[in-house]
């Protein structure tokens, strides 16, 4: 849009002034529809099923159901306990996590290498850490939800399942992510100290993890954040805590049930999220 | 809070550097750890774990026996070419979930933004609300919900995905909205242009290289989020996944793992690639 600065009124702003661009717009916003119309076809997007009768009336029954929440005693103390245990479950999960993060870190990093302080790294050692670092691929780009699947398949329904899920996949990911932070923070100290004859674990404790210490505890703390999450969604598929709640009351359509338990788990996400944001400002 | 560094909580001056004593009511840090411990502990008390049951003999079978049908994956053609439409679809529902979060997001983080100093921003704490609302309830949980009103298959999964997202989305895009600078749309609005027409010619564009970003980084995440979703019946691979795992029939859950692990493992490498060339 071009405006005539010595012009002292305002220019008139209508329809009439045109905007030079709008033919490409067009063209582009075309383009792009028809390259989403086969995305439109298979995911099946058809908004007007919603609409139908059919549909329309069971749900807006459910809906319906949602008001007034069923708060009676009974049912508080059970959504009480499901919520501990939605909480523990991300807690034991994560625990068991780094128990396997922090040694397959450690074996992972590159700085700790004590033949890779004269030159090039030894074969084997090499090859270790490589092999590590796959493991470490493979446990976190399995999603937490299959690997509940699977293990419950294998221990039954209960928490079990769900705890070791979030150890495995959580796993995964905090090791990655400590390896990323140590490999990434001032390898001097380090290597000083390794040159003169320190150990390895004496050169992470006195060199590498004074460094890192906040940035470590506060990823961490996200995580935890996070598995809350993900250990409420875990239910669904039988793993205990809020979510097989929510997934057994709406099976059987109980609006006022359901209602409930979304408040909770909107509330604890809610916790979760500001108690983590305190911690790790608290951390920075 | 305080710092949870215990040497400086009690600290007046330079010559006081002696931390509080251990459990002193100013040792947060101190607290923060036997907080932590108590949770853990109790954690792990009341959940009653079936370590026993896991590592039984029968399970330790079992698991083993599981393990050995899983490594055998059905690669019949006509079923490696379902899971690849299944493939498709997760990519389908996911993208088509982006792009209405996107329309969605946008729409919402208008009025959640407070553009300039005298906008009166009547809607922004609905609005918020509405976002922090949509974004607390996760993917999984909507899938579930709107599996009611839309029926099984890929057109509930895609309206989770675009509902999840929008309060994603419409939060990040309101605080670039209000971090944008604010010269542009004041030299128009200054010059009686009408809002929409601000938003348009000044704030979009000025915008519009951060929303895609953020519309990108959302989609990565959609995918492997979409791959999963079908396990409460919302299609896609991970429908594939929970039918076949249902009927015990390992060959082909076999094959459905491997096209999710290969799908993320792909949308991995290509995100990795694509950021290294708009880094360099």
């Amino acid at each position: 849009m071009t405006v005539n600065l010595s012009d002292p009124t305002p220019p008139e702003v209508s329809g009439t002034t045109r905007d030079p661009a709008w033919t490409a717009r067009v063209f582009w916003m075309l383009g792009a529809l028809v390259l989403l119309w086969p995305a439109l076809v298979l995911s099946e997007f058809k908004p007007w099923v919603l609409l139908e009768p059919g549909a329309l009336k069971p749900a807006m029954n459910f809906v319906a159901g949602f008001f007034p929440p069923r708060t009676d005693a009974e049912f508080l103390a059970l959504l009480a306990r499901e919520t501990w245990r939605t909480v523990a479950m991300a807690t034991a999960g994560l625990t068991l996590a780094l128990l396997l993060a922090v040694p397959l870190a450690l074996l992972s990093v590159r700085v700790l290498s004590v033949s890779a302080i004269s030159g090039a790294m030894a074969p084997m050692p090499l090859a270790l850490r490589q092999v590590v670092r796959w493991v470490l691929t493979l446990l976190r780009s399995v999603p937490e939800l299959v690997w509940a699947l699977v293990f419950v398949r294998v221990v039954g329904l209960g928490p079990t399942s769900g705890v070791l899920a979030i150890a495995l996949t959580y796993g995964g990911m905090l090791g990655k992510v400590y390896a990323d932070i140590l490999e990434s923070s001032d390898t001097h100290a380090c290597t000083s100290l390794m040159r003169n004859g320190a150990g390895r674990l004496q050169a992470f404790f006195y060199a590498l993890l004074p460094q890192t210490a906040t940035e470590l505890t506060s990823y961490t703390v996200y995580r935890w954040e996070c598995a809350i999450r993900s250990s409420a969604v875990l239910g669904f598929v039988g793993a205990g805590g809020l979510g097989q709640l929510m997934d057994s009351s709406m099976k059987m359509f109980n609006g006022a049930e359901v209602a409930s338990i979304l408040m909770v788990f909107m509330a604890l996400v809610w916790l979760a999220d500001r108690i983590s944001a305190v911690l790790r400002e608290a951390l920075a | 809070m305080q710092s949870p560094e215990p040497n400086t909580a009690g600290a007046t001056n330079d010559t006081c550097k002696l931390p509080p004593k251990l459990f002193h009511a100013r040792c947060w840090a101190c607290w923060l750890v036997l907080g932590v411990v108590v949770l853990v502990i109790a954690s792990f008390a009341t959940l009653n774990l079936q370590w026993a049951k896991f590592g039984s003999w029968d399970a330790m079978a079992r698991m083993g026996r599981f393990m050995r049908e899983l490594m055998d994956p059905q690669w019949g053609l006509a079923f490696v070419v379902k899971v690849a439409w299944a493939a498709l679809e997760t990519l389908a529902m996911s993208a088509v979930g982006t792009l209405l979060a996107v329309v969605f997001g946008l729409a919402l983080a208008l009025p959640a933004a407070r553009s300039h100093a005298q906008d009166p921003a009547r809607w922004r704490g609905v609005a918020r609300l509405l976002l922090n609302a949509l974004r607390s309830t996760p993917e999984l949980v909507w899938a579930a919900l709107l599996l009611i009103a839309a029926g099984l298959g890929p057109f509930a999964g895609t309206l989770a995905l675009a509902l999840h997202t929008t309060g994603v989305l419409g939060r990040l895009f309101a605080e670039t909205l209000e971090n944008a600078p604010p010269s542009p749309a004041f030299a128009l609005r200054v010059r009686g242009v009408s809002g929409w027409r601000v938003f348009l010619y000044a704030t979009l564009p000025q915008v519009l290289p951060q929303v895609l970003s953020y519309s990108l980084y959302r989609w990565e995440n959609n995918i492997r989020a979409a791959a999963v979703l079908g396990v409460v019946g919302a299609g896609g691979l991970g429908q594939m996944l929970a039918f076949y795992m249902g009927l015990f029939q390992m060959g082909e859950t076999s094959t459905v793992l491997l096209a999710m692990l290969v799908l993320v493992a792909l949308v991995d490498a290509l995100s990795y690639a694509v950021r290294n060339a708009l880094s360099r």
